[in-house]
């Protein structure tokens, strides 16, 4: 045996909160030059697995091992000066959202040059010239200027760039990732996971750590996947994707809704109230435009900019035009920035186009007062990224939709317990969340009950902006399939806003793809999936995670 | 755009936004000192009772009409009031506060003397305030739930205690039955302790309160986590991250803390009989001393004026993010 030491060996690794258990019996080796990626929801115990590694499981936590080898330091009982000589030097951790994750308050040079001062590498003007070089390292443009700016004057994806090199200020020989690229668009978070590539190839063991599958396909060796606390599979990155064995891990990369076609199922198929009412048929059973009827929603030339302070006007829509057909799905996708919410609010008669218009059902929409909108509104509905800030936090889910049925007349659900319970079993919620408060619900249930409130007024159109970026993908998967029932059982449009170009792909009939405020591509899904025309939407698609290894 | 272009138009620009400020300062303090001026001006007149009285000294004098008349003509008070209020303004605007009507001496000296002993009455009230609020703040993050727990019950309690209710008590314990402390305040240190901790506890149990939140906040915070995973130790992270952040909310309230310190001073200067701007405030009014009041409060709106430009730029030095460096 000749193999080289291991830089992280974790045997039968226990962490527990008083008297709850985390995490239970994990073991997980990384050799050098190896990336692991520990793949599970949230709450599956990734996270707490990864700070134990530190010596950081968080303050009331139990941490208990057969072996914990990091970097070749028996790390059982380690007093704190002694992990604080390993974190940092031997052992780089990157967190999810630079923006919290590094100081608002510090220069980007200082947060870097902590990690050299901490273990006393050079004088000042040696650790500032090397701050400059790890700031060229992760490909951040200009960087001696980087270095005197605040986290909150970048971007995301410079920011992250940024919190990388902090990590990897001292060449550890393990970095630990968790979710390092979550928050990103698609592009930025391909040149995230290039740049994390390079550190493995460059020698670095790498502790990749991911709720979802297909972002971790294209660098990891061996996979981990996690659940409730324990790892339930581990095998190489094909195996785990071409062949998985657990049943967890088959239904983690069934809801994976890349290469998944139209209205395919993503979650295992339970009996939802929706499913059972409504048998799916093949299609939606309208043939729409042929009919002579009016689209839905539509917008002709929509143009909207916004005033900045000492600046030029920003143009945040220029010149949008799409239109909707009933009972179908026009897709909007783009990075943030795009245009894409500008454009939501427009359609939804929130903000006043500069110029161009919105018809609903073929009538002015944009263009008339609010006062004519209001009787038209019940046929319009929306649902956000975040449901949570969308209620309000003294309502009771059954508030929340007697305040929606009513038009705003009443909160009593009492008044209107039939239709909250028809509305609850639409969405696949029990009649019992009625009476709890939506900060007690989980995110999945949070956005079937944003879906409900939607739902309340009978629209026949819902605007939905970014419905699933905040979930796990399994729970996005159910929310997807509900999104699916509910249209092909109500014959709802949608109007389907989101980053991310497979569950796009998955949800539309039709797609326009934005950029900077302007739309520069459109068309049938399949012909823009298939043929995309514009360099913009091939780099879009090129940079766009798939479950498949990437190696 | 050439980089030095760029960098010679952010400086020129910083110079710009600077001197904007100061302006924006000064204009936003002349405007609060009118309007101080004016609603004395006309407040104190809807006060019943004759100021040519209280010149003569007060209701019981017993001054003759003529007497009174020729105080009225003396002090312009039989003139039209637009008339007396103009002619107030430019004497004010002129840097002359007028003559006391109790002491007979120009009201601008007597502020004179007043003014140093509440200056070092609030100021030090300030810095304990401070002292104790960090300290508290600092040691209950590190001593878990039940020494949160207790020092947010301290900071409620100290809060909540009203000054002339903590100088009596303070009095009573540390002047009547231990005998350490004087129970009226002369300028020595020791006369100083009791005036300055009745202003400074209740003021370092709200301070307290707000920066402890921040700063528990900023320990739990992922950069805390990111500096931590850096090697960074606890101390580390108190003195380099999170001591900063609690200090900002204490630094903005810290110029309304001000204000109400001069405010606590009329109770605390009454109570331990300490000569001071809040004791002869509360005497000229009661003697109706019109020059006496508008001096007074003037300043005092002058000095919060002050503290508030300071207590800003303190807080835009601290938070980068607010571009003041």
């Amino acid at each position: 045996m000749n193999a080289p030491a291991p830089i992280l060996r974790v045997e039968n690794l226990g962490v527990s909160f008083g008297e709850t258990p985390v995490v239970l019996d994990v073991s997980l080796t990384v050799d050098p030059g190896e990336c692991l990626a520990l793949v599970g929801e949230s709450g599956s115990g990734k996270s707490v697995t990864a700070r134990s590694l530190i010596g950081l499981a968080g303050p009331g936590s139990t941490v208990r091992a057969d072996a914990l080898e990091v970097a070749g330091v028996d790390a059982r009982g380690l007093s704190q000066r002694a992990w604080r000589s390993i974190r940092g030097n031997k052992v780089g951790l990157i967190l999810q959202d630079a923006l919290t994750s590094l100081d608002p308050l510090r220069r980007i040079g200082k947060e870097i040059d902590d990690a050299l001062r901490l273990h006393g590498s050079g004088s000042g003007a040696a650790r500032a010239a090397r701050v400059v070089e790890l700031l060229a390292a992760v490909g951040l443009d200009d960087p001696v200027r980087r270095a005197s700016q605040l986290s909150g004057e970048l971007s995301g994806g410079m920011r992250q760039r940024a919190l990388i090199a902090s990590a990897i200020a001292l060449d550890p020989a393990l970095v630990i990732a968790d979710e390092p690229t979550t928050a990103l668009d698609a592009t930025v978070a391909a040149a995230v996971l290039d740049l994390l590539a390079g550190l493995r190839a460059a020698g670095s063991g790498m502790l990749l750590i991911s709720h979802d599958l297909s972002t971790v396909a294209k660098v990891a060796d061996t996979i981990a996947v996690m659940q409730a606390g324990r790892i339930v599979e581990t095998g190489s990155t094909e195996a785990i994707l071409g062949d998985p064995q657990h049943p967890y891990t088959k239904a983690l990369l069934a809801a994976v809704p890349a290469g998944k076609p139209r209205f395919a199922r993503l979650s295992p198929a339970t009996a939802s109230p929706a499913a059972v009412a409504a048998p799916a048929p093949e299609a939606p059973s309208a043939a729409p435009g042929e009919s002579g009827q009016p689209p839905a929603l539509s917008a002709r030339s929509l143009s909207r900019s916004f005033k900045v302070p000492g600046a030029a006007d920003f143009p945040a829509v220029k010149d949008v035009g799409f239109e909707l057909l009933p009972g179908r799905t026009l897709g909007v996708v783009g990075e943030s920035g795009s245009g894409k919410t500008t454009t939501a609010r427009m359609a939804l008669g929130l903000l006043a186009p500069d110029a161009g218009s919105v018809h609903l059902f073929g009538e002015p929409w944009s263009a008339v007062p609010e006062a004519q909108r209001r009787t038209r509104r019940p046929s319009l509905g929306a649902i956000y990224q975040d449901p949570l800030s969308s209620f309000d936090p003294r309502h009771s889910a059954g508030q929340v939709l007697a305040d929606a049925l009513s038009f705003g007349a009443t909160r009593n659900p009492r008044k209107h317990a039939g239709r909250i319970a028809e509305l609850l079993s639409l969405v696949g919620l029990a009649p019992e969340v009625a009476a709890r408060n939506p900060a007690t619900l989980s995110g999945g249930q949070r956005q079937r009950l944003a879906i409900a409130r939607a739902l309340a007024p009978n629209p026949r159109v819902l605007i939905c902006d970014e419905p699933v970026s905040a979930l796990d993908v399994s729970i996005q998967a159910q929310v997807l399939d509900l999104l699916d029932e509910l249209q092909r059982r109500l014959g709802l449009a949608y109007l389907f806003i989101s980053h991310d170009l497979s569950v796009i792909r998955h949800m539309s009939d039709a797609v326009l793809v934005m950029r900077a405020g302007e739309v520069v591509e459109s068309g049938d899904t399949e012909s823009v999936f298939t043929a995309p025309q514009h360099p913009y939407t091939r780099a879009l698609l090129a940079a766009s995670p798939a479950p498949t290894p990437g190696r | 755009m050439h980089p030095r272009t760029l960098a010679g138009g952010r400086s020129a620009r910083i110079a710009g936004t600077a001197a904007r400020w100061v302006l924006g300062k000064i204009g936003g303090g002349l405007f609060v000192l009118w309007a101080v001026a004016t609603a004395i001006f006309f407040g104190i007149r809807m006060i019943p009772g004759d100021p040519a009285e209280a010149i003569m000294g007060g209701p019981g004098s017993q001054a003759s009409a003529e007497a009174l008349a020729q105080a009225r003509a003396d002090y312009g008070l039989d003139e039209p009031l637009y008339v007396q209020y103009f002619g107030q303004l430019w004497r004010l605007a002129t840097g002359d506060l007028g003559t006391s009507y109790s002491l007979k001496l120009p009201v601008a000296e007597v502020l004179g003397e007043l003014v140093p002993p509440t200056l070092v009455l609030a100021v030090l009230a300030l810095a304990v305030a401070w002292a104790l609020a960090l300290v508290v703040a600092v040691l209950s993050t590190r001593s878990g739930r039940l020494g949160t727990a207790l020092a947010s019950g301290l900071e409620i309690v100290s809060a909540a205690v009203p000054h002339f209710w903590l100088a009596s008590v303070l009095i009573m314990l540390f002047a009547t039955a231990l005998g350490w402390l004087p129970p009226v305040s002369t300028n020595s240190p020791a006369g100083l302790v009791l005036p300055v901790a009745t202003l400074a506890l209740p003021l370092a149990g709200f301070l307290g309160q707000v920066m402890r939140d921040t700063l528990d906040a900023a320990h739990r915070s992922p950069f805390a986590l990111s500096a931590r995973a850096r090697g960074e130790s606890e101390t580390g992270v108190l003195l380099r991250h999170s001591l900063r952040h609690a200090a900002l909310p204490g630094i903005a309230l810290s110029g309304w803390a001000f204000g109400s310190l001069l405010s606590g001073a009329v109770v605390v200067e009454s109570i331990f009989a300490r000569p001071g701007l809040g004791r002869s405030l509360l005497s000229a009014v009661t003697a109706r001393d019109i020059p006496m009041v508008t001096g007074v409060a003037l300043l005092s709106a002058a000095a919060y004026v002050v503290i508030m430009a300071f207590s800003d730029l303190a807080e835009r030095l601290a938070d980068p993010r607010m571009g003041g460096s």
